[in-house]
């Protein structure tokens, strides 16, 4: 072995080890980890707009600059000092950086993630090191269904309503479906939203049948043979989950095989893929955002700071996950000063943030956030659907036919699993 | 019948791209014996050169034809470049270790042409969507077909052939056999081998990003799409035998095909089906289904 | 093997280890544990490398093993951290010993990719099980320790990481008996001739096999640790490049010492952590490099930096040369 090769291992190593010695310790700041997709798959459609959101937010915030009631520098006074970490890489990957993000790096608190596997699995990791989570987006109901936490919270409704809403508005706009076809990706967020969506179509469509049922797999891209099945089924309506890339290009792969014509397409969560398509996306097919987002957002002061803000710094309107980082952050604000209005103004402990976030509700760009469930730690939300239309002046994909459904219309009430709820006839929900 | 030529005309649209990753891949281990686990980072390569190509002619508003063959030629040009690089700068290294070693080598050339292309094209998907209506819609058996998807059939047959014309009738072909049946023997004839293995590599790389090129118009190019192409070509080529032209041909269409049928006939089945096919043929014949027994040293 | 060490130095080299962890930072703890259990699992890899092939699907036994575990900590709430990497160890070898013979006759690249392609097999049935929580996989119960469940964060990950790394250190010590021992030597003749092998009256077969069910065994117990260690297992744990990383250290470390695999898997954690932080999406760069550095100028692994072998002694494990042609 050659000796100055060895020397020169041996002196990388010790530099390493230095690296790693004693992290700074931050004083009148509130240490805050965020952890969303900066590469991978989900990057371009949820992780970035969630990373550019929360920029923007929390840049907001410590200028003092947004409107009321956040009118507040950073979190009661205290700047914001944000760490942001990838999340891409896989649930092992991120249990690991979620201690790293507490043990070493000692934030007040994180706030994040996108992906169902990450929030399930990161949850129980929080509540055993007694430190404050907040997940920001993931769609699977069973965080809070199969386990019950006291330091973690998700500040966005699971992806039940995504599709009872959906299946909602198709009744209300008369959309006919006597046989239905549908393709989902075969990973847990395409396969549950499937199972959400016939079970609902099963209680407002009881005569629908399911036709021609494909789950291809994640990030599969070419989507010829499954487009061949969808047309030759020739149901009513084509219903997908698919997101991000698979979507865009299951859509450019579609439109020109005629599926758009033949059947009616409905995509629970499609808002993001808009601007990037643009004219390639087809007329008339209804979509979802996972919440009142985006081109479908209720006017308001909150929304237009968001709006207008939001695309004068990134140069294109914010979408779902854009909107899920913003009231993450605001909801978490809104804890930290109503603690601090009980404690006298302290900086508060974990324990004071968690009493204060339980069962609060706050304004967002989005509508009203409610921790509504799971005795206070799972938000409940408004959600709102619309029809695409070209706009061919302005260049891009306007919404029509919008149509808005309160969170209790939606989402379960409290102590029923969501499937049990979609399936027993979805009982108490409250619609206008 | 409308129903089983809709799997037939599925299942060939699939085969094609396949089959000119596959041929790369098994025409690299035949010479070199190099099992290349970044040929799919190749075809990635070869997807988002095209990309770039295609979006480049947009942007100066050429006609989609023309960015079409400017999307392969570039690509042919880079990934030429690439592979011959690849092999003269970092594989001859590594000659005459086990071919374990070789395996690991391209694996770790996978994992830094992985972030090497997230360097350069970024993290987001992209798109080079001009190309896919160059040859309209086509109705065919009841449904309608995008003509690009039909047009890469015959494109990817004409590529099979061509290769197997260059092995068998022309002199650079023979000696690339005879470097791939006995290379020893070769090499005392007077072979320059190090050039046969530069050649077959460089033809390699440039099948895989041919494919990648082929398949851009169709798909969002973004990270990760090489792991999966990998996979699928490797399966091809074990269910073919390895080093086997006629083999890679007769195994895309197999996978193709049996994809097609399970797509509509047990979509439930389709992940499986590929791998089902592998250990169907590997049961009856454990060098896959063209590679002839080779004797072997004691 | 070099013939260096005793195996009492050993398990005191073990106890040190063990011990230090006292001492270290929290967060360092459990990156410790999780280098711990990958290094078990690539020890297997090195094991079985010593007759001349590697697996790139040992990820399948990995995450046979934790899956294993899992299910029946949820069944029947057993929560013991030694009952549970014991039940990992007995669950990947129960696997091992169903697919070792199978796949022991083939040889090189096609072992290689039969094992990867198996294990892509495993991940698409997970994938597909929706009890077992799909894609998303499932959460289980904090482990105890004979009976003491361990309430400080502090106090539960250093339980974790001394079983992770007594259990490994074991590992290392059988390993290094058995790579002396006459079958160890056999295993080392099959990678360089098997037909000679089969010719002094030896089934190379069945040497492979067995090497397989001792790697597939590490890899369960291996599958176990990840399990305890994060609370949460999901069909990951069988993906191909999960299996590719584990190939990956044991490159790194080489066949020369056992605690090469230990430094070399620590290693790939801090690097993994560090560069998530200071060079997102060069993470996998690095790693290439790295490893192309290695095979080129540490051919036997980076244990050769501080074990300096006889000239001349047979050179074991993955990265060697290729026999010359006779």
């Amino acid at each position: 072995m050659n000796r100055r090769l060895r020397m020169a291992v041996l002196a990388s190593a010790a530099a390493l080890a230095v690296a790693i010695a004693a992290p700074a310790f931050a004083q009148e700041t509130f240490k805050l980890g965020i952890v969303t997709f900066l590469s991978g798959p989900a990057a371009d459609s949820f992780g970035v707009p969630a990373r550019n959101g929360g920029q923007f937010v929390i840049d907001q915030l410590n200028k003092g600059a947004a409107p009321s009631p956040y009118e507040k520098v950073g979190f009661g006074g205290m700047k914001i000092e944000p760490v942001i970490i990838d999340e891409n890489g896989g649930a092992t990957k991120q249990v690991q950086e979620l201690r790293n993000l507490y043990q070493r790096d000692n934030v007040d608190a994180v706030l994040g993630y996108i992906g169902s596997g990450d929030c399930l699995a990161v949850a129980p990791i929080a509540e055993e090191l007694k430190k404050f989570l907040i997940l920001m987006d993931c769609g699977t109901p069973r965080i809070f269904e199969e386990s019950k936490y006291n330091y973690v919270f998700r500040t966005a409704a699971h992806a039940t309503m995504d599709n009872v809403g959906l299946i909602r508005y198709m009744k209300a706009k008369n959309v006919k479906m006597e046989t239905l076809s549908a393709i989902n990706q075969d990973y847990a967020w395409g396969q549950d939203s499937r199972t959400d969506f016939v079970a609902a179509a099963g209680q407002l469509y009881p005569n629908a049948k399911l036709a021609t049922d494909l789950l291809p797999k994640f990030g599969a891209g070419q989507y010829g043979t499954e487009i061949s099945a969808l047309v030759s089924a020739g149901s009513d309506v084509v219903y997908s989950s698919l997101w991000g890339g698979d979507l865009q290009s299951f859509i450019l792969q579609a439109s020109p095989r005629g599926l758009p014509k033949r059947s009616q397409l409905v995509f629970s969560a499609a808002d993001h893929v808009l601007p990037p398509l643009g004219d390639k996306m087809p007329d008339g097919t209804i979509i979802g955002a996972r919440g009142a987002y985006g081109l479908m957002s209720k006017k308001s002061p909150l929304n237009d700071w968001l709006f207008k803000g939001y695309e004068a710094a990134n140069g294109v309107y914010p979408v779902q996950a854009a909107y899920r980082m913003t009231q993450a952050i605001l909801g978490l604000k809104a804890a930290v000063e109503k603690a601090m209005a009980k404690n006298g103004g302290k900086k508060p402990s974990t324990d004071e943030l968690v009493a204060a976030m339980t069962g609060l509700e706050w304004p967002s760009p989005g509508g009203l956030i409610q921790m509504k469930l799971a005795d206070g730690h799972q938000a409940i939300q408004p959600i709102a659907f619309g029809r695409t239309k070209y706009n061919p002046d302005a260049k891009r994909v306007d919404l029509v036919d919008i149509e808005y459904f309160d969170a209790e219309c939606v989402n379960p009430p409290a102590g029923v699993k969501s499937l049990d709820w979609i399936k027993g006839g979805m009982q108490g929900a409250k619609c206008k | 019948m409308n129903f089983f030529l809709t799997i037939i005309v599925d299942g060939l649209i699939q085969a094609s791209w396949l089959f000119i990753v596959a041929l790369g891949l098994t025409l690299v281990f035949g010479v070199l014996k190099i099992l290349n686990i970044a040929h799919g980072s190749l075809y990635a390569l070869g997807a988002y050169v095209a990309a770039t190509a295609v979006t480049m002619a947009a942007a100066r508003s050429l006609p989609p034809g023309v960015g079409f063959v400017a999307m392969l030629i570039s690509v042919a040009l880079i990934a030429s470049a690439v592979g011959l690089l690849l092999e003269r700068g970092l594989l001859k290294m590594f000659y005459g270790r086990d071919e374990v070693v070789l395996l690991l080598v391209t694996y770790a050339v996978f994992l830094v042409l992985e972030d090497a292309t997230k360097l350069i094209w970024g993290v987001n998907p992209i798109y080079a969507t001009q190309p896919y209506e160059l040859f309209g819609n086509l109705e065919f058996a009841g449904l309608y077909y995008v003509g690009y998807d039909l047009v890469l059939i015959p494109i990817s047959a004409a590529i099979g052939f061509a290769i197997w014309f260059g092995l068998n009738r022309t002199i650079t072909g023979k000696i690339v056999l005879a470097v791939i049946h006995n290379e020893e023997m070769s090499v005392s004839m007077g072979v320059r081998v190090n050039r046969v293995y530069a050649f077959a590599f460089a033809t390699g790389a440039l099948l895989a990003a041919i494919a990648g090129a082929l398949t851009a118009p169709k798909i969002s190019i973004q990270p990760g799409l090489s792991s999966d192409v990998i996979i699928l070509s490797f399966a091809i080529v074990v269910i073919g035998g390895l080093g086997s032209v006629e083999g890679a041909a007769v195994g895309a269409l197999l996978v193709g095909l049996a994809r097609a049928a399970s797509v509509h006939l047990m979509p439930q089945a389709e992940l499986f089906v590929i791998y089902l096919v592998m250990a169907g043929v590997l049961v009856f014949r454990p060098e896959g289904l063209f590679k002839r027994e080779m004797a072997r040293r004691i | 093997m070099n013939k260096g060490m005793h195996p009492l130095l050993m398990i005191a080299l073990v106890a040190a280890v063990t011990l230090c962890g006292r001492v270290l930072p929290t967060w360092t703890l459990s990156l410790a544990t999780i280098a711990a259990a990958n290094a078990l699992i690539s020890l297997g890899i090195v094991v079985l490398a010593r007759t001349g092939n590697v697996s790139f699907g040992q990820g399948l036994f990995y995450a046979g093993g934790g899956y294993c575990v899992a299910l029946i900590a949820n069944a029947w709430g057993l929560t013991d951290a030694v009952a549970q990497v014991i039940i990992g160890a007995i669950c990947g070898g129960l696997l091992g010993l169903v697919i070792g013979p199978l796949i022991a006759r083939y040889s090189g690249i096609f072992f290689g990719m039969l094992t990867l392609a198996l294990s892509m097999v495993f991940y698409g049935a997970l994938v597909k099980s929706t009890a077992l929580g799909g894609s998303d996989g499932f959460n289980v119960g904090r482990p105890t320790l004979f009976g003491m469940s361990f309430a400080d964060p502090r106090e539960a990950d250093f339980m974790l990481y001394a079983v992770a790394v007594v259990t490994t250190g074991i590992a290392g010590i059988a390993a290094t008996i058995l790579f002396r021992s006459e079958f160890g030597l056999a295993s080392l003749a099959v990678r360089e001739n098997n037909l000679r092998v089969e010719y002094l009256g030896l089934s190379a077969n069945r040497i492979i096999s067995i090497n397989f069910v001792i790697a597939a065994i590490f890899a369960g117990a291996s599958g176990a640790f990840a399990l305890m260690a994060q609370r949460h297992i999901d069909p990951q744990f069988a993906y191909w490049t999960t299996s590719g990383e584990f190939v990956f250290v044991a490159v790194l470390a080489g066949n020369q010492s056992v605690a090469a695999v230990f430094v070399a898997s620590m290693a790939l954690e801090l690097v993994r952590s560090f560069s998530n932080l200071y060079l997102p999406n060069t993470w996998q760069l690095v790693l290439g490099l790295f490893l192309l550095a290695v095979i080129l100028f540490l051919p036997r692994g980076i244990g050769s930096l501080w074990v300096r072998s006889k000239r001349g002694t047979a050179k074991p494990g993955v990265a060697t040369e290729r026999e010359a042609l006779p």
